[in-house]
């Protein structure tokens, strides 16, 4: 028992669920402040997503608009946790992600490209922003998060600047690819007919295919094995002669195209067109950080934990907005997301508790022993 | 009646997950004594000393001072009680003044402002009495490392502590300022003081102490009184058993010339002055050079010099007649540079990777283990492993696929030496490569280094262990204040020499 609790899988397995436990709780906790009455209910709606309606065909279309949302995510938790496993934190995710978004949708309406160049534009420009982090980080050593978060806002504006070129005349959406630029729309597979959604794209059996390529990467490759090794102790890696600058360039340009590419797998299905008035970054880029640390650092969890943060992400507009006002529901999964961060803090604590209850155990079987020496 | 001793620590047991750090151990002093605590590393005396300071609390057992029970929780506690400590490690502010550093965190104030003249007068006077002569106004950063252990001792004493314990206090400390500090203790001693001295230097135990307590592996040996005692019967119960340090060496075979280093400088991280100045010398093959000093004399930059970790300011290194000056660390290493560093923590392992990993550290990229795509490959990583496991008797709980950091300190360094070493380098540098090991591992280490001289590779070791210096080696090159001040034959020299050397009190031209 102690050995299964000790195996590493199973301990994120726990803490992760242990986060979403407590997220809940807490998210529990404030409804009930507000109108007691409804708080159970609401809570469940956010859980149950498409499950909340009984029309079997209307649950497997919304299932379908929620999967085609998990895909990006992914993407960008794999790009947080990709830069991670160095050692350093991308927070630059969320601009590397609006990037991809940009140049997929201006190749896409503007030079009438097909999809698949599109997805690789978007790639390249991800991997640029992120390239700009790495040369920072690795010949003047600027932090990574603070050039990251810069760049950001960059990025915001410079898209918003770029896809005003190409945006609807009566509102500040851009084009609709449906009329405007068919060619650019991903391929389904007959995946549209199995969700009866015409949205649901080969982008999602794509982002699970990365997902196994980034652990294929990094656990069984000699590029892995430095990266790895450079995330664990820098100086034992720079000991080894592994080129450090050249790793963490390479790093944030596999970061960033990860997230690039995420923002090509959301805009590229048309189920939603850009503001170019908008005044934020995408949450989806930092929504990926918690999913990263959610699915316990791993890019397999992290499949999982995107689909749940993006499960109850869906789930938030269900709550009754006659009881609650309807920020509740973004501030609900907030909170969830937020605990999420958690897991590597329970790990570690319940490492801890382990360890105290081995070393109680050993002390009251050597105590039993001395009795019973002192018997004889 | 008076009781007769300042601290008891009786029958203290602390376990931690594996192991049992402290096995009833039972510690009494007494009052106005110096008692030496002596035992190998990893005997439990910092663990003694942590439940002590109330880090770890003590499973079993009791602690009393003046014949009365007290419970340590934390260090405050302890303060409170007056016991206090000079770390082996000093922890003093490099850019404050001597007395901001005595003061610090019990600085009298009035209405928010610091009131020094008060805190000066008596720090002087305690300086006096003790005959522990510091500048108060200088900066810790700009005085000799023995002024800065009597800062620290001043610190103790300006907080009216009893009891004070000197946590391997001689490691950094030239022959003479070792002298001075006795001295001192013995001062402190008859104004009343309690000392513990923790040390596993029997020459120094054995000169100052009144008794002194053993401990090994966990478990309480005995006390002695040192004036009925002999030092080899002190060495006998530290190791448990008489220990032969001699290190038989065959009959020189010299060869060319595989390391050439050529007038280097290396700047300094932490001061403006260049750690390592104008440093020339040569290795050959079939040799065991020893890089002798005391700690922070600049032989660490020497060596992030040669193994490529730290750029060079001037000067020019070859290796095997090829110009590696301005090579990388890859370059050097698969050029025949092998490295044992001196912080296997820092440097020489991922803790958080298996064994197997660790010990292809420096050959990962090699074809043996890479494929052409890329990938590893993850059965001859592990048969290697296997072999190098056997070979070099690395013992860990799950063999090849333990991670590195549940291993002991010792089979961690045998790690470092089997992937060092087995690279087949035809220059091996090692870097304290005993440190913090027991007798058993150092023995086998030192058999490495001769086995490599033997077989015609020239070995550079740099070394704090006088034992091992005069050991092992086949010359001494001996660094003062970032530069070789001279050039010994362990043969004919003896260690009072060597510590002149070693102090700057002497120096000769070395031959290159």
């Amino acid at each position: 028992m102690k050995k299964f609790l000790k195996n590493d899988a199973v301990q994120s397995l726990i803490a992760s669920l242990l986060c979403i436990l407590m997220g809940l709780l807490i998210g529990y906790i404030v409804l009930l402040f507000i109108n007691s009455a409804g708080a159970g209910n609401a809570i469940l709606d956010v859980l149950k997503n498409f499950m909340k309606t009984s029309n079997p065909e209307r649950r497997v279309r919304l299932l379908g608009a929620t999967l085609v949302r998990t895909a990006p995510l992914l993407m960008c938790g794999l790009s947080v946790l990709f830069a991670y496993k160095v050692g350093l934190f991308n927070i630059g995710t969320a601009g590397q992600y609006v990037a991809g978004v940009c140049a997929s949708l201006y190749a896409a309406l503007a030079w009438g490209w097909g999809w698949l160049p599109c997805m690789l534009f978007a790639i390249v420009s991800g991997a640029v922003l992120g390239a700009i982090v790495g040369f920072l980080k690795a010949y003047r050593n600027v932090n990574e998060v603070i050039s990251g978060i810069m760049l950001n806002w960059i990025a915001l504006y410079t898209s918003n600047m770029i896809l005003t070129l190409q945006k609807q005349e009566a509102s500040h959406y851009t084009l609709k690819l449906k009329e405007n630029a068919p060619q650019a729309i991903l391929p389904s597979l007959g995946l549209d007919k199995l969700f009866n959604y015409d949205k649901v794209s080969i982008a999602i059996p794509l982002a699970i295919l990365l997902a196994v390529a980034v652990y294929i990467v990094l656990n069984r490759t000699k590029f892995g094995y430095e990266l790895r090794a450079t995330g664990n102790n820098k100086n034992a890696a720079k000991y080894a002669g592994m080129a450090e600058k050249r790793n963490i360039i390479l790093t944030l340009i596999i970061s960033g195209g990860l997230a690039g590419i995420g923002g090509a797998m959301l805009y590229l299905t048309d189920i939603e067109q850009w503001s170019v008035t908008a005044t934020s970054v995408p949450g989806m880029g930092f929504n990926g950080i918690a999913a990263t640390f959610l699915g316990g650092l791993n890019p397999i969890g992290t499949i999982f934990s995107s689909f749940f943060i993006q499960h109850i992400t869906d789930g938030g507009p269900n709550v009754d907005t006659n009881l609650y006002c309807a920020q509740i529901s973004d501030l609900i999964t907030a909170i969830i997301i937020y605990l999420c961060g958690f897991v590597l803090f329970l790990k570690t604590a319940m490492n801890r508790a382990i360890d105290r209850s081995a070393e109680r155990k050993a002390q009251k079987e050597k105590a039993l022993a001395a009795e019973k020496g002192g018997e004889k | 009646m008076e009781a007769p001793y300042a601290i008891e620590m009786l029958h203290i047991t602390k376990r931690f997950p594996g192991i049992i750090a402290n096995d009833d151990i039972t510690l009494q002093l007494k009052k106005g004594e110096i008692h030496a605590l002596l035992g190998e590393n990893g005997a439990g005396k910092s663990t003694l000393m942590s439940v002590l300071f109330g880090l770890y609390q003590a499973e079993e057992g009791v602690i009393k001072k003046d014949g009365k029970e007290v419970q340590i929780r934390n260090p405050n506690d302890a303060n409170d009680l007056g016991i206090g400590m000079v770390h082996q490690h000093f922890k003093l502010v490099e850019c404050f003044s001597v007395l901001d550093n005595i003061i610090l965190g019990i600085e009298p104030t009035k209405n928010g402002f610091l009131q020094k003249k008060e805190a000066r007068e008596k720090v002087m006077a305690l300086s006096e009495k003790y005959g522990l002569a510091v500048n108060p106004d200088a900066l810790i950063e700009d005085i000799t490392v023995g002024m800065q252990q009597r800062t620290e001792i001043l610190k103790m004493l300006y907080r009216d502590n009893e009891i004070l314990i000197f946590d391997e206090p001689t490691a950094v400390l030239t022959p003479q300022e070792i002298e001075e500090l006795m001295q001192i203790m013995r001062n402190l001693a008859a104004e009343g003081k309690s000392i513990l001295f923790i040390s596993h230097k029997l020459a120094e135990i054995m000169a100052v102490a009144d008794r002194c307590s053993v401990l090994r592996k966990g478990k309480y040996i005995g006390t002695v009184e040192t004036k009925n005692t002999t030092m080899e019967q002190l060495s006998a119960m530290m190791v448990g058993r008489n220990v032969n340090f001699h290190v038989e060496k065959k009959p020189q075979h010299l060869g060319e010339v595989i390391l050439d280093v050529d007038n280097i400088s290396v700047a300094s991280k932490v001061h403006k002055k260049d750690a390592v100045k104008n440093v020339s010398f040569k290795v050959r093959a079939g040799e065991i050079v020893c890089i002798a000093g005391i700690d922070g004399n600049g032989q660490t930059e020497l060596v992030y010099g040669l193994s490529g970790l730290e750029p060079l300011k001037s000067g020019h290194i070859t290796l095997k007649g090829q110009d590696i000056t301005n090579a990388s660390i890859r370059k050097r290493s698969t050029s025949g540079m092998s490295h044992i560093p001196e912080d296997r923590h820092k440097h020489g392992l991922v803790l958080d990777y298996p064994l197997e990993y660790n010990l292809i550290l420096q050959r990962y990229f090699e074809p043996e283990f890479t494929d052409k795509a890329g990938f590893l490959k993850r059965g001859p990583i592990r048969s290697y492993a296997d072999r190098l496991i056997e070979q070099y008797d690395v013992r860990s709980g799950q063999g090849a696929v333990t991670p590195a950091r549940s291993m002991s300190g010792g089979n961690q360094q045998k790690a470092i030496i089997a992937r060092e070493i087995d690279k087949d380098p035809d220059l091996l540098i090692a870097v304290q490569p005993t440190r913090g090991l027991d007798v058993g591992a150092i023995e086998y280490i030192h058999k490495q280094l001769v086995a490599q001289r033997d077989a015609g590779k020239a070995v550079l070791l740099v070394s704090l262990e006088l034992d091992e210096v005069m050991d092992v080696p086949d010359r001494i090159l001996v660094m003062y204040e970032g530069e070789i001040v001279g050039e010994l034959d362990p043969k004919t020299t003896t260690q009072e020499e060597l510590g002149l050397y070693m102090a700057g009190a002497k120096r000769n031209e070395v031959k290159a």
